[in-house]
């Protein structure tokens, strides 16, 4: 069989060459921004083609790789990606969390804790979290350069001012390292925790606009908060439906035109290991 | 005497080769209220400007005293310090309240963000502090989570001083802080601003075209005509005995009206 | 007796740059000498300058030429060349004025109105208030009064207000300009006291009265301006 010859991973040597320099410089300077010259690729913006690029620049031939959409490794967008990777690059696609050495991923984290030969690629949005109340970028660069992030608490504040409670429930900022305030993408805040002093390096890639962050290994982020109203997450209040996992993230699924619904484990990995065989 | 507490130095501004302000020297003390008059066009927005930091001028200096006695050079300070002094130390009340006021979040949060700004981490003792200045601009409290789209132009200026003055700065700069206001609403919000410069002692330099703003706020004047200043002094001087030809013109001009 | 007050040479005159730069001289080479706890009437005819004198020695307006030495903490102070952060802590401190027309701010109540020279001097609220009172009382200003603006008052009550404010704080100096034009006959009555019991207390008063029987009253020199 010969396909058409692309350079392995899709990305040409060169490309590969500039994202990785941003990786790097990215990893030195935990949650800092890092500006890149994202390519376009053979799939539109928001599909992950920051992940992908951030994927393809670390991808070797002896790496496995997992891709989760929302915690499932089987909708359109995990799929297409692995594919995608497998034939591009030839290498090893897997669902299981813990043989694979490169995961990306769009809005959560495994359940299954991640390990230090691992790493976690993040498809970003949004990468600027002071967007939301400054839209002009040589101010929220300005801001960050100088730790002004008193505007993050503005959002927190109308959330409980208006809902009692801290209401953002995804894409829930945190400081990296004790310096830079990120946006984690839009993971649901009860991943926030798994941020924290992860073994795996994290890596974030976002496409659109061109920026690649990173939370090394073993690196502290402490989500944002106030003192009397301090970061917490909620669990359910039922197991899932069909693990009966109490400590997982749950997806309401609605089963049937009557509006019935059930629970069940957004990380299809996670919940088929525990299913009774 | 106390050291100033501003120390404006040959100041000048030129835009291309116009000089917008031309050596420009003053100084502001503790407590003290400083109006600069002017028509539009006298170069007092760009004074203002300058010396709040925001513009940088062509020459000149601007020294800042702080609290402990440290000098700051504005245009020498690493920007970090400046901004950090301007959120610390000072307020800027713009003529527009749009401009000065995150119109976005609630008049809650606008008050609240100033004080997180400086490390408020506390909910609770935000909101209090925020329902506290609400009332003491005179805006009720069960207002504090609507969005400043809601008030009223008069309203919405004593939102921004309270965002302003929430964090007991020392300086205040004001940019016809009441221009573009119905004359009764004008009043209450001058008598208001009087009370509160008063009562919390806050130095303030406020820009006016408007000389019974200039007389009933400050204690001492400037007269700004094309980039210069053409006189100064307490303000009963100015206003009972102006010196130069302009500022005659523009007394005589007001007592007419 | 220690002079408080040496005016020498003073010259006042004002231009007016749009009358083709008219002249009106108002004083020419003014000198005098005031002791302390004297107390002067400052008298001649109209328009020769008597109002202007005590607004030179306020520092309101400025002066020409010549020189106004005042005694301030415990130095001389020359108004006619001081800087206005000095000339207001002056005003704060060692002379007081009791002007005419009473300068309303919208909505500030009476009392607090006569209060403000203690308050700014950082005297304590409560007593401020109290002496605040005592004067509004001895002027006849009726008590549901006190707590309103005076933006509202007729003119004798405010005006009366006025006097009230000037006597509130107690300075070393204290100048007058006809403080008993337009009122009754029981307040002038009791403007008279008030400025007694400044004498008694040794303040030294500089004052425009409105007429000789006035000035007889009041004060213990006349300096004559004609």
């Amino acid at each position: 069989m010969s396909g058409p010859a692309y350079n392995f991973a899709y990305l040409n040597e060169q490309t590969k060459k500039m994202v990785r320099r941003a990786i790097l410089k990215a990893v030195a300077i935990p949650g800092y921004q890092v500006p890149f010259a994202s390519r376009e690729l053979p799939m539109p913006y928001g599909w992950g083609t920051g992940g992908v690029q951030v994927t393809a620049a670390i991808l070797t031939p002896d790496d496995t790789l997992k891709v989760i959409d929302q915690g499932a490794d089987d909708t359109t967008n995990a799929v297409s990606i692995r594919s995608f990777f497998s034939k591009v690059a030839g290498v090893e696609t897997t669902e299981d969390t813990d043989s694979a050495s490169i995961i990306q991923t769009r809005h959560r984290i495994p359940e299954t804790p991640l390990r230090e030969d691992q790493i976690l690629v993040y498809q970003v949005p949004i990468p600027e979290p002071l967007r939301f109340l400054e839209p002009r970028e040589t101010e929220t660069r300005k801001m960050h350069a100088l730790e002004e992030y008193g505007i993050m608490h503005v959002k927190l504040y109308e959330d409980i001012a208006q809902h009692g409670e801290i209401a953002t429930s995804y894409a829930y900022p945190a400081k990296v390292n004790g310096r830079y305030v990120f946006d984690p993408s839009p993971i649901p805040k009860f991943d926030n925790p798994k941020l924290d002093n992860s073994p795996a390096l994290q890596l974030f890639g976002a496409g659109r606009e061109k920026r690649i962050y990173a939370v090394p290994p073993y690196t502290a982020v402490k989500s944002l908060d106030f003192e009397d109203h301090p970061f917490s997450v909620s669990g359910w209040d039922k197991p899932c439906a069909i693990c009966g996992s109490t400590t997982s993230y749950l997806d309401e699924v609605v089963i049937d035109d009557q509006g019935g619904r059930m629970f069940v484990c957004s990380d299809t990995d996670y919940c088929k290991k525990r299913r009774p065989a | 005497m106390n050291a100033p507490l501003l120390q404006v130095s040959g100041l000048t501004k030129n835009y291309g080769s116009t000089p917008a302000c031309n050596d420009i020297s003053f100084a502001l003390h503790p407590g003290e209220v400083i109006a600069i008059v002017g028509e539009s066009g006298s170069g007092k927005s760009t004074l203002l400007r300058c010396i709040s930091g925001q513009m940088e001028p062509s020459s000149g200096a601007v020294a800042y005293t702080h609290a402990d006695g440290r000098v700051t050079d504005l245009f020498a300070a690493s920007e970090a310090e400046r901004r950090n002094l301007m959120r610390k130390d000072w307020g800027f009340v713009h003529q527009d309240a749009r401009d000065g006021l995150r119109m976005g979040v609630s008049a809650g949060a606008n008050i609240g963000e100033s004080l997180m700004a400086v490390g408020s981490r506390h909910y609770g003792k935000i909101r209090a502090s925020a329902e506290d200045w609400l009332s003491r601009v005179e805006i009720a409290a069960s207002r504090i989570d609507d969005s400043p789209w809601s008030y009223s132009g008069g309203m919405r200026q004593r939102l921004q001083i309270a965002r302003n003055l929430v964090t007991a700065p020392r300086l205040v700069f004001m940019d016809e802080p009441t221009g573009g206001l119905d004359v009764s609403v004008q009043a209450r919000l001058l008598d208001l601003i009087r009370g509160l410069v008063r009562n919390m002692k806050l130095a303030a330099v406020v820009v006016t075209h408007d000389l019974a703003v200039a007389r009933l706020l400050s204690s001492r004047m400037m007269v700004m005509q094309n980039g210069r200043v053409v006189e100064t002094g307490l303000t009963d001087q100015v206003l009972e005995d102006p010196q130069a030809p302009y500022t005659q013109l523009l007394v005589a001009s007001v007592l007419q009206a | 007796m220690a002079p408080i007050l040496k005016i020498r040479k003073l010259q006042k005159t004002f231009t007016l740059h749009h009358q083709d730069g008219a002249e009106i001289p108002v004083l020419e080479n003014f000198t005098a000498s005031i002791e302390k706890g004297e107390a002067v009437a400052i008298s001649g005819s109209s328009g020769k300058g008597k109002s202007s004198l005590l607004k030179l020695i306020y520092g309101t307006y400025r002066a020409g030429g010549g020189s106004i030495l005042v005694r301030h903490k415990r130095t001389w102070a020359d108004i006619a060349q001081a800087e206005p952060h000095d000339i207001m802590d002056i005003r704060q401190h060692t002379i007081g004025f009791v002007t005419q027309f009473l300068r309303c701010v919208p909505r500030v109540p009476a009392e607090v109105v006569v209060a403000e020279p203690l308050l700014e001097r950082g005297e304590e609220e409560s007593a401020a208030l109290r002496r605040a009172r005592e004067l509004l009382a001895h002027l006849h200003i009726p008590e549901r009064l006190w707590h309103l603006p005076p933006s509202t008052f007729s003119g004798g009550e405010q005006q009366r207000v006025n006097i009230a404010r000037g006597f509130s704080a107690r300075f070393p100096i204290l100048l007058l300009d006809e403080p008993t034009a337009s009122l009754d006959k029981k307040n002038r009555k009791r403007v008279f006291e008030l400025i007694e019991e400044e004498r008694g207390s040794g303040t030294t008063i500089i004052g425009v009265f409105h007429d000789a029987a006035e000035r007889r009253k009041a004060s213990d020199r006349e300096i004559n301006l004609d």
